[in-house]
C-alpha cells in the first residue's frame, strides 16, 4: 500500500525523469545511427586504411566499458563548456554507433551480391545502387537487432546518473537516500523502465509491420 | 551489305589470381547479330559476359563498342553500361520495389526522366513481355518466367544496344522456357544485337546467326547454328555436342 502511495506522490517527478531518460536514448540513438552507417561504409569500402579505422573505432568501443566512455565523453567535453546532457547524449552515441555499424555491415553484407550488380548493370554507379537498391533492403533486415539496441541504449542511460543527469536512475537513487528507502524507489524506477521498454518494443513491432506490409 | 560493327573483342585475357579464365578471345558481333555461345560448365562464358560490360574488368586486350576502344580510365562505365544490357540467371529483380518500379528506377534515377516518361516507357515495355496485368505486383508473387521477363524488360528501359542473356533459362521450370525464349526471339527480331549463353539449342538453331563454342578460355569454334552443330569441325565440339545433345 504504502509503495503505491509513494509512487502515485512521486510520480511528477519521475516523470520529469523519463522525459529526461527518453530524449537521451532517441537523440543519442539518433546519432548513433549516422555514426553507425558511416563506419558500416567504411568496413564494406574494400579500402584497407579506412577497414582499419573503423575497426579501431569499434575495438575501442567494445574493449572499454560504457560507464568509462560516459565519464570520458563528460569530463572532455563539459571542460569544452558542453552540457552534462549533450557530453552524456555523444557519449553514447559514440557507444552505441560501434554497435549500430556492425548490425549495417551484417545486414548489407546479407543482401545478395547480384543485386548490386543489377543496378551496376542497368548504368547505376555504386553509391546510388547502395543507396536505393541495397540499402533500403537492409534496413529492413536490420530493423530487428536495431530495435534490440534501443532497448540495450535505453537501460544503459541510467549510467548517466554517475555524472549527474537527473534522470529517472537518479531520481531513484536520491530519493532513495533522502528517504533512508532505496528498495521501495528502485521497485518504482523498475517499473518505469519497463513501460518504456514496453513503448519502444510497441514502436519498433509496428514499424516492422509496417515495413513488410509495403514488401513481398 | 554494310553491317556495322557492335562488338569487336582482340587478344582479351582476364584471370582470377593464378586462374587463367579467358585466354587471348578474339571475338566480333555485327549490329543485329544474335549469338549463341556454348561451352561446358567453368570455360569462362560468363565471364567473357560479364567483361563486356565491364561488370569484370580485363586484364589486357581490347574491347571496342560501336567503333569505340573502351578504356576503364577514358571511360565512365557507368555510362558504358547503360548501352549494354544484361539478363541474368537468377534475375536479380530489385524485391522491394514493385515491378513496373523495376522498370522506372535506371531510367529515372540514371537518365533523370520524369516519372511520367519513364512511366509511359515502362507501360510499353510490360505488354512487349506481355505483363501489363502485373505491374504493381512484387517480384515475390511472380513465376520464374515472369520475372526473366521483367527483368529483360528492365534492361530495355535503359535503351541498350547490345543485350547479354547468361543462362537466361537455366534457372526455370522446363515449362517457363518458351514464354521467356518467345520474348528473346521477338527482340531478335525486331532487330537487337544480342548475346546469349545458353543450352537451348533448339534456340539457337531457329533465331542465333551465330554459334561459338567455348572450351577452356578460349573460343575453339564459330559458325552458323546448323553448320556448327550438325558439321562441327573441331573434335572439342564434337564431343561437347555429343554430350549435351
Ligand atoms: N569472381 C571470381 N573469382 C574467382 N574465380 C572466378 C570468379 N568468377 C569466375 N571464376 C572462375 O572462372 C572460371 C570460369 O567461370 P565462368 O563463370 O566464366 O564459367 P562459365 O562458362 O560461365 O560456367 P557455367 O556454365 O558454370 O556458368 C571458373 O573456374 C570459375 O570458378
Ligand atoms: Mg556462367
Amino acid at each position: 500500500m504504502d509503495i503505491l502511495t509513494t509512487f502515485v506522490d512521486t510520480f511528477p517527478m519521475f516523470f520529469e525523469g523519463m522525459l529526461l531518460t527518453f530524449q537521451l536514448t532517441i537523440v543519442s540513438i539518433f546519432i548513433a545511427i549516422f555514426i553507425g552507417l558511416f563506419f558500416a561504409m567504411l568496413k564494406i569500402s574494400k579500402v584497407k586504411v579506412l577497414e582499419w579505422v573503423a575497426d579501431l573505432y569499434i575495438f575501442l568501443v567494445r574493449g572499454t566499458p560504457l560507464v568509462v566512455q560516459i565519464f570520458i565523453f563528460y569530463f572532455g567535453l563539459t571542460s569544452l563548456n558542453i552540457s552534462g546532457f549533450w557530453s552524456v547524449v555523444l557519449g553514447l552515441a559514440f557507444h552505441n554507433g560501434a554497435y549500430i555499424a556492425e548490425i549495417f555491415r551484417g545486414a548489407i553484407q546479407s543482401i545478395e551480391s547480384g543485386q548490386m550488380e543489377a543496378g551496376r548493370s542497368l548504368g547505376m554507379s555504386a553509391g546510388l545502387t547502395m543507396r536505393r537498391i541495397i540499402l533500403p533492403q537492409a534496413s529492413r533486415r536490420a530493423l530487428p537487432p536495431l530495435g534490440n539496441q534501443f532497448i540495450i541504449a535505453l537501460k544503459d542511460s541510467s549510467l548517466a546518473s554517475f555524472v549527474g543527469v537527473y534522470e529517472l536512475f537518479n531520481i531513484a537513487t536520491t530519493q532513495g537516500s533522502i528517504n533512508y528507502d532505496y528498495m521501495t524507489y528502485l521497485l518504482i524506477v523498475a517499473v518505469y523502465y519497463l513501460v518504456l521498454v514496453l513503448l519502444f518494443t510497441v514502436i519498433v513491432n509496428l514499424v516492422e509491420k509496417k515495413m513488410s506490409n509495403s514488401e513481398r | 551489305m554494310s553491317e556495322s560493327i557492335m562488338i569487336n573483342i582482340e587478344k582479351l585475357n582476364k584471370s582470377f589470381g593464378d586462374l587463367h579464365v579467358l585466354k587471348d578471345i578474339d571475338f566480333t558481333v555485327k549490329e543485329s547479330d544474335v549469338v549463341c555461345l556454348i561451352g561446358a560448365s567453368g570455360s569462362g562464358k560468363s565471364t567473357l559476359l560479364r567483361c563486356l560490360n565491364f561488370l569484370e574488368l580485363k586484364d589486357s586486350g581490347t574491347i571496342t563498342l560501336e567503333g569505340e576502344v573502351i578504356e576503364k580510365d577514358s571511360h565512365d562505365l557507368n555510362e558504358i553500361r547503360q548501352r549494354v544490357g544484361m539478363v541474368f540467371q537468377h534475375f536479380h529483380l530489385f524485391p522491394h520495389k514493385t515491378v513496373i518500379q523495376n522498370i522506372m528506377e535506371a531510367p529515372m534515377q540514371v537518365k533523370k526522366i520524369s516519372k511520367k516518361e519513364a512511366e509511359e516507357q515502362a507501360l510499353v515495355l510490360l505488354d512487349k513481355v506481355g505483363l501489363s496485368d502485373k505491374k504493381d505486383v512484387y517480384p515475390s508473387k511472380l513465376s520464374g518466367g515472369q520475372k526473366q521477363r521483367v527483368a529483360i524488360a528492365r534492361a530495355l528501359a535503359m535503351k541498350p544496344d547490345v543485350m547479354l542473356f547468361d543462362e537466361p533459362t537455366s534457372a526455370l521450370d522446363p515449362e517457363l522456357v518458351g514464354e521467356v525464349l518467345a520474348t528473346m526471339k521477338e527482340l531478335a527480331e525486331e532487330g537487337m544485337t544480342m548475346i546469349v549463353v545458353t543450352h537451348e539449342m533448339g534456340f539457337a538453331r531457329e533465331v542465333a546467326d551465330w554459334a561459338v563454342y567455348m572450351h577452356d578460355g578460349k573460343i575453339v569454334e564459330v559458325g552458323h547454328p546448323e553448320e556448327l552443330f550438325n558439321h562441327p569441325k573441331e573434335e572439342r565440339t564434337k564431343s561437347f555436342l555429343d554430350s549435351v545433345l
